[in-house]
């Protein structure tokens, strides 16, 4: 049964949900589940730390949060970041369809609006370091921003990593059983790190903004 | 089975004998003789706590042991097939209940009990009569600040007697604990200025109290003990007006005190230690040296502890932060022996209070 | 794949064997040897530790020293010690019990023991590089970020390590138990060691993240210059209090609540009878496993966080004590008619309840908030923590040694040393802790280098000390014991020990693949059930056929030994920037072999029915 994992699913065919069709995918599907559980308690611990040092006492150098975020920046990371859910979430439709190319279409797709998010973040990284005297090692408000906002980041980084492994890998050879699960995890992921991202937005830069 | 009871009995009365031999512990130290209202409130909680848990126990154990010795397998029934329970909704209804009932009855003094020993409104409210003190814990010694009264002092902390003295705790380095154990319960003392800690301390007599702190602080945490002086309120005024009018440049009356305060200058030991109602401390305030009850809070107050308190802090107080701060080279004697011989004359005559320890003790 | 021949096979081939393995099975040996040699070094700074103490003043050893192995004692028991410990026994037994031929995740089951392991190795090294932490095993900062020297380093760097793989095997655990249960094994069917297994994985899965946060900001404040816990810059240090003890208090229901199944098993087979209540000891783990998140804050009554907060952490903290009362009682009544046989795993289970039980007491009279201002930090709670973690933890493990013995090696430990280890460590544990409940009231707080004459602690003290050398007697004959018994290598059968659950219809050790034929499970204790039914061993759910078997896997070992390597790239890179080279070549070295991982297809290969055929069940 196990070399059958390799075989090459194609349109029209069955099973509708590839992902869980065999044992190890089911394994792995409820497996990522339990992950993404511990993953939100490792975020909520993040966001408890942001909220317990984001205060006036906690900035002893360098401006606040009211005068450092600018919303129009991040309310277009938050747009793309979103979008990039979106056609994640088509290419899992794809998925089920058995439709490969199509597929592989829509990663790419939200891979590519996953860069540009990173390559937003980086930008707004670097005004602030450069320009706004807004470090990781200025204040405790600093390491709290850069330790939250940056742990999401790494997580982008490490989930497009990921996807695109899995895309070049499996480019040739198509869908199959074995590696329709990894995609869809990867899918999964994907919309973790999008949830994340919608409560730094309103924590961090929304509450900050209008908090000050 | 008769092992079982047998080993059981033994270890039974062997712990019984130990208790009786190491008793309740030493008066002033142990918190189970109380001599101040918040170990008093305190201790009535524990007794009730022990109540319930002897209660409790007793019927477990009585289970526990009867079913031991009933139920075992005997030695001609060894096929013997038991009835497979399930349970009892009674009884597992029970064992529910009865404990919950348990807890409330030792619930409800403790959240009394808990805000009782947090309401320190009258210290806001900057009443006159209260005395508020700031503590303050530093690696490895406490100093106090007495609001309102230009009075500091270091490791003895006195109190007057029958009233709440109000504390305010922050530590200036590391988190370090208060702990007058035959007073009251102890309190963190944080660094920083977000997370200062109220409490009050009450001591019903007269007498030197023994105080230890309670928090991992670094490697001399286990030396870092103070005194509380509780003197009756009488005394406690003199001693606070005697403290605010030490002339901290009062020439000595002998010679090798004269020479000791010379040192005490050019070695530039003033520059930390403040003599008088200065409010710097970031060495401990020596205005009533002499009648300290302990030497670095740990050694007996006599001149040969203290010039080897003065020659080796190092191996006395190990990571004290008077360990090479003497501007002497020679790292294993940084005194010579006159010189800390000198300066011993001089720290020791620093007594200017009528109101000592000994007082405190006496009553 | 017995021992016998393992070593049949040549040392190198043996060891590359294990090196690789993903068998469950083999996987708890490993966690057995590396959790039993951390417990050694544990156990030996905690003799330092008592050795120091045993007369007032002493200078045995040296206030850094002492600092250093209270931290280690505690850093090694809880995480070194104690918790490969539980999960040896959980490996062994958890995917036996279900029915099932392996975890749900053989690879990630290897990994997660490896990471434990180098996490661990990593920071014993510390011992030689220039001293190991000193703040105590609960870090508190500022006394942990402004510890000078590399220690705490060492511990943040491999506790964050074995954490991962800590976090990984409750993960993996949680998928075995939902979804590799054999056929009729329905949750209200499972044995009670594999349910405690389940929410003890859960509380990993919830608890362990804020550990991890924790330990990253410890790692930016000490590496790279971050400001979380200082408060000049703005930092607050009760955040690291918060996350060490979310983290912190379930911890302490991840270790014992396995042995509350396991001794619930035992008690359940050794008094022949079925567990009393058992629909009520699974409400209760799950209610003990709920409120363990509610009551962190019972660690920090002095910490300053009003009486408000003290109030309700009070509160919810005693309501632990109802779930846990029906449980000692529910065990009390499960001997209650039974035909009690006082064999070792018994002997250690019997002693349990009444030390966890005093352990019990004082976790309700620590619950009092107001009281426990007198408690906190001092020996009364060193003495509490070691009769619910000692009393609870240790005796459980080695209950479950003894229990499981056969299915790890095919073996039956001596049950006459097993006894003569017994006595000495019952008796010298109660000598050692006991009389730590009366020190700590009598005014001495805890972690203490020396205590000072003339306050009265000697006695309490020097008893303390005899006790623990007691305790050190046990230990060794215990290690006697299974010296003796792997020396003798007497086989035993499948079902030495009347068994009731399944891990006792296959043979002792069981074959590499556990059942040839998936059991179908028909009741609670499947076991009994068919053997009074006359059957005596279990009907297959399922016709001989072919099995399917993970492939062994080196990469486990790679990846975990890249973290090991950039741990010590970070940790010397405060002092020359160079070593973040060998933290970057480290990290590759993992995400190079995670990358390997998923690119290579890893299929397994199949046992062909033929051959299960010819040696079934002796291998």
């Amino acid at each position: 049964m196990s070399s059958d994992q390799l075989q090459r699913l194609k349109p029209g065919q069955s099973p509708h949900e590839p992902e869980k069709a065999t044992l190890e995918g089911k394994n792995k599907f409820l497996g990522f589940w339990f992950f993404l559980g511990g993953e939100t308690v490792l975020f909520a611990s993040l966001f408890g730390t942001y909220l317990a040092l984001n205060g006036p006492e906690s900035n002893t150098s360098g401006p606040g949060p009211a005068e450092l975020f600018g919303l129009e920046l991040v309310f277009i990371m938050t747009v793309i970041l979103l979008t990039s859910s979106l056609t994640s979430v088509y290419a899992i439709y794809h998925m089920k369809n058995l439709d490969f190319g199509k597929m592989q279409l829509w990663l790419g797709i939200t891979v590519a609006l996953g860069l540009t998010f990173l390559g937003l973040e980086i930008y707004e990284f670097y005004e602030y370091v450069m320009h706004e005297d807004h470090t990781f090692t200025s204040d405790a408000f600093g390491s709290a921003f850069y330790a939250l906002v940056g742990f999401h980041g790494g997580h982008v980084l490490f989930g497009l990593l990921w996807i695109v492994t899995l895309m070049v890998r499996n480019s040739k050879r198509g869908l199959n059983l074995y590696n329709a699960p990894k995609f869809y995890i990867a899918s999964l992921y994907w919309h973790f790190i999008d949830v994340v991202w919608v409560f730094i937005f309103t924590v961090v830069y929304l509450m900050g903004k209008l908090g000050g | 089975m008769k092992g079982w009871m047998g080993k059981s009995r033994v270890l039974f009365l062997f712990g019984i004998m130990l208790l009786t031999l190491t008793g309740c512990g030493l008066p002033n130290l142990t918190a189970l003789e109380p001599k101040g209202e918040g170990a008093d409130v305190i201790y009535d909680l524990m007794m009730l706590s022990v109540i319930i848990m002897v209660v409790v126990g007793v019927i477990v154990m009585a289970l526990y042991f009867f079913v031991l010795i009933r139920y075992r397998q005997k030695e001609d029934n060894q096929d013997y097939i038991p009835k497979q329970t399930e349970g009892n909704k009674f009884l597992e209804l029970l064992w529910t209940v009865v404990p919950i009932l348990l807890l409330i009855v030792l619930a409800v003094p403790t959240v009394q009990k808990t805000f009782m020993l947090a309401d320190t409104t009258p210290a806001e409210e900057d009443k006159e009569d209260a005395v508020t003190i700031e503590v303050t814990g530093k690696q490895y010694w406490w100093h106090y600040n007495y609001n309102g009264l230009e009075v500091q002092a270091s490791q003895d902390l006195y109190i007057p007697t029958g009233e709440r003295v109000y504390l305010k705790l922050a530590a200036s380095d590391v988190i370090h604990s208060f702990w007058v154990p035959s007073i009251s319960g102890k309190m963190d003392t944080n660094p920083g200025t977000g997370n200062v800690n109220e409490m009050w301390i009450n001591a019903y007599e007269e007498g030197v109290y023994y105080g230890k702190c309670a928090e991992l602080c670094g490697p001399s945490h286990s030396l870092m003990s103070f005194k509380v002086v509780a003197v009756s309120p009488e005394e406690f005024d003199q001693w606070v007006e005697e403290m605010k009018n030490v002339n901290p440049d009062a020439t000595p009356e002998s010679e090798s005190a004269q020479a000791g305060k010379e040192l005490f200058n050019s070695k530039g030991c003033i520059a930390c230690h403040a003599i008088g109602s200065s409010p710097a401390a970031a060495g401990p305030n020596l205005t009533n040296f002499g009648s300290r009850v302990k030497i670095a809070g740990i050694l007996d107050n006599n001149k040969q502890n203290l010039i080897d308190w003065l020659q080796h802090p190092e191996e006395i107080k190990p990571g004290n932060k008077m360990t090479g701060k003497y501007g002497n080279t020679d790292a294993d004697n940084p005194l010579t022996s006159e010189e800390a011989e000198q300066l011993s004359d001089y720290l020791l005559q620093l007594n200017p209070t009528e109101i000592t320890p000994e007082d405190a003790e006496a009553q | 794949m017995s021992t016998a021949t393992a070593q049949k096979k040549g040392f190198g081939a043996t060891l590359w064997d294990y090196l690789t393995t993903v068998d469950h099975k083999k996987i708890a040996i490993l966690y057995l040897v590396a959790g039993g040699i951390f417990f050694l070094a544990g156990g030996l700074e905690a003799m330092l530790i008592r050795i120091q103490l045993a007369v007032p003043d002493n200078d045995f050893v040296s206030a850094g020293l002492y600092n250093q192995l209270i931290t280690m004692h505690g850093t090694t028991m809880i995480f070194l010690a104690a918790m490969p410990l539980i999960f040896a026994l959980m490996n062994i037994a958890v995917p036996l019990q279900i029915g099932a031929r392996d975890v749900a995740f053989p690879f990630l089951n290897s990994l997660g023991f490896w990471l434990f392991f180098f996490g661990g190795v990593l920071l014993n090294v510390s011992w030689f590089t220039g001293g190991a932490p000193d703040a105590g095993w609960t870090a508190y900062a500022p006394l942990s970020t402004t510890s000078p020297g590399h220690g705490v380093d060492y511990y943040v760097m491999g506790l964050q390590i074995s954490g991962a793989g800590t976090l990984i095997g409750g993960i993996n655990f949680l998928v075995t138990i939902v979804n590799m249960r054999a056929p009729g094994m329905t949750y209200m069917r499972m044995p009670l060691f594999t349910w405690t297994a389940f929410v003890t994985s859960v509380l990993i899965l919830f608890a362990f993240p804020a550990l991890t946060v924790g330990l990253f900001l410890m790692m930016f404040d000490r590496m790279f210059g971050a400001n979380f816990f200082d408060p000049q810059m703005g930092g607050n240090h009760v955040i690291w209090e918060h996350l060490f003890w979310i983290f912190g208090h379930p911890e302490v229901y991840i270790l014992v609540l396995p042995i509350f199944g396991l001794f619930s098993d035992i008690i359940s087979t050794f008094s022949k009878k079925r567990l009393f209540g058992y629909s009520a000891m699974v409400f209760a783990v799950v209610l003990i496993g709920f409120l363990g998140f509610m009551v962190w804050a019972h660690h920090m009554f002095t910490t300053g966080l009003g009486p408000v907060a003290n109030s309700i952490f009070a509160i919810a903290t005693m309501a632990i004590a109802v779930p846990t009362g029906i449980k000692i009682f529910n065990w009390i009544f499960t001997m209650w008619g039974g035909s009690i046989r006082m064999t070792t795993p018994m002997l250690w289970t019997v002693a349990f309840i009444p030390s966890f039980t005093l352990g019990g007491f004082g976790g309700v009279m620590l619950a009092a908030a107001a009281a426990d201002y007198q408690y906190h930090d001092t020996y009364f709670v060193v003495a509490h923590f070691h009769y619910v973690i000692v009393g609870g933890v240790v005796f459980g493990v080695f209950a479950g040694l003894h229990y499981w013995w056969p299915k790890f090696f095919g073996t039956m430990l001596s049950e006459k040393l097993g006894k003569l280890a017994f006595w000495p460590f019952f008796i010298g544990f109660h000598l050692t802790f006991f009389i730590q409940h009366f020190l700590g009231l009598m005014g001495m707080p805890r972690r203490y280098w020396k205590f000072l004459p003339n306050q009265d602690l000697d006695l309490g003290n020097l008893v303390s000390t005899i006790g623990a050398f007691l305790m050190a007697i046990g230990a060794v004959i215990f290690l006697i014991n299974v010296i003796v018994t792997s020396v003798k290598g007497e086989k035993v059968s499948g079902d030495p020990w009347d068994g009731r659950t399944l891990e006792w219809s296959i043979p002792s050790p069981p074959p590499f693949y556990n059942f040839t034929q998936t059991p179908l499970v028909r009741g609670l204790d499947p076991l009994w059930i068919e053997k009074r039914q006359g059957n005596g061993k279990m009907t297959p759910a399922e016709p001989l056929g072919d099995i399917h078997m993970p492939n062994n896997s080196f990469i486990p070992f790679v990846m975990s030994l890249g973290l090991f390597i950039a741990g010590f790239g970070f940790i010397y890179q405060v002092d020359d920037k160079n070593w973040l080279i060998v933290g970057i070549a480290g990290m590759l070295i993992t995400l190079g072999s995670m990358f390997v991982r998923s690119v290579k297809d890893d299929l397994g290969y199949h046992i062909h029915k033929e051959d299960l055929e010819k040696g079934a069940g002796s291998e």
